[in-house]
């Protein structure tokens, strides 16, 4: 499809002969430093949540820019990273196949099961 | 299946209120728009520091400095939010720092303005944020998830910027005459560049709606900006302070007020890189990513130090 969207929108200035870059190659020649997921448990009992990314030259300085990034107002008691590169991930285009036959098993449930009335502190 | 088949389970999805994630096929131009408004928007957090930071080293009290500097450093993590919003669409954060940093990538023009008085601090805070949190609002649904997700972490920070901006202004107005008028003044200044935020009016813009249409935006520049006037006509009177507006005036038939027209030719011109501060806002930015490289390859090199003492300890 090839729509160019010219429409000037708040926010969104066209730019000549392009949506935006796509393009990952660097021409300076210096290197990237690497991407990090955060995850962040926002208070005891609770599960850490993902909160964002971030670029950090190692894990220490990725805890330490999280804190700064994601922790401002006191969003957190706990951090982990994890650099990107490690996470895998299901596919998208696999989730009928994936996730489709659980949705016939309606058995799993509790409300899958008629009980009388009387049945009590159940 | 066919492009055709997938641009219209992607359609449905959209109108379904299914949000889009980066791993779901989308049409290229879904793609590139959203890449080119997230790194827009998140460009504009970066070179808004600029205006703000001019006054951390001379703001008149210490409440007032700290109150500055926090507000800038939101403005670097809601940068870093947006930047890593727009990584999932297939760009690298180095990119569209070199794009930034070549002019090559644009932000908003409201930036490009000089921040001459300390009530500009209040101006800014007030008029320029409150006109970026009405987009904002409205983009925390939008259809893209990592976008509407940074939007919602932005939204929660952002009130805090418009109300410090009014209650500064306030203290202002009512200080001693001469504070009056620096008050007066910086609203004057900033008055018509706010309401240029929000971009050409609509009968302007000749092409598709299709940004409407994938529910990238969900409102018109015309109707956000309408809603911004309405708004800032009451609360400018709790300041006694005045618009610099001679055509602003109720309409009892629209339910709206009714305001001047913009300057549009100085609107293009300082899209177009003319404005009063378009080449120092750029060379800010070029320095200081310039005079940051030594940094960035040393926090590399001691990483890779690091690593290869751990495995020469394994070992």
């Amino acid at each position: 499809m090839n729509i160019q969207i010219k429409k000037f929108y708040y926010g969104d200035i066209p730019e000549e002969n392009t949506g935006g870059t796509g393009n990952t190659e660097k021409s300076s020649g210096e290197l990237s430093w690497p991407l990090w997921e955060v995850f962040i448990r926002s208070k005891q009992g609770l599960d850490h949540k993902h909160a964002g990314s971030l670029r950090a030259a190692d894990a220490q300085m990725a805890v330490e820019n999280a804190r700064d990034v994601y922790t401002r107002r006191q969003e957190g008691v706990s951090i982990w990273v994890v650099e990107s590169k490690h996470v895998h991930a299901s596919n998208p285009d696999d989730a009928e196949m994936f996730y489709e036959p659980a949705s016939d098993k309606i058995y799993r449930h509790p409300t899958f099961y008629d009980l009388p009335d009387e049945l009590k502190h159940m | 299946m066919s492009v055709i088949d997938l641009e219209k389970a992607f359609q449905d999805k959209i109108d379904a209120e299914i949000k889009i994630e980066p791993k779901d096929w989308m049409p290229e131009a879904y793609r590139k728009t959203n890449l080119r408004q997230i790194s827009q928007h998140a460009h504009s957090e970066i070179v808004g520091m600029l205006p703000e930071g001019n006054w951390i080293s001379r703001a008149p009290s210490l409440k007032r400095k700290a109150i500055l500097i926090a507000k800038v450093q939101d403005e670097a993590g809601h940068g870093l939010y947006l930047y890593s919003a727009a990584e999932t669409l297939g760009t690298s954060r180095d990119q569209m720092v070199e794009d930034l940093n070549s002019g090559k990538a644009k932000y908003s023009s409201i930036f490009n303005y000089p921040t001459l008085t300390w009530a500009d601090m209040g101006a800014v805070g007030w008029l320029v944020d409150g006109a970026a949190i009405l987009n904002q609002v409205m983009l925390c649904r939008t259809s893209y998830g990592p976008y509407a997700r940074a939007m919602v972490r932005i939204c929660k920070e952002e009130s805090f910027h418009q109300r410090q901006g009014f209650e500064s202004l306030l203290v202002l107005s009512k200080g001693t005459q001469a504070q009056r008028d620096m008050c007066q003044d910086a609203i004057n200044r900033w008055w018509w560049p706010s309401l240029m935020m929000f971009g050409p009016k609509d009968s302007e813009s000749t092409n598709s709606d299709q940004s409407i249409k994938w529910k990238i935006k969900r409102k018109t520049n015309d109707e956000l900006r309408q809603q911004f006037v309405d708004m800032i006509v009451e609360q400018v009177k709790l300041l006694g302070m005045t618009l610099p507006d001679p055509n602003l005036k109720w309409n009892e038939e629209r339910k709206h007020y009714d305001f001047g027209e913009i300057n549009w030719e100085e609107f293009w011109n300082v899209v177009k890189g003319n404005g009063p501060c378009n080449k120092q806002r750029l060379a800010a930015r070029n320095k200081a990513h310039d005079e940051g490289a030594w940094v960035r390859a040393a926090a590399l090199a001691y990483a890779e130090k690091r690593k290869n003492r751990l495995k020469t300890k394994a070992a």
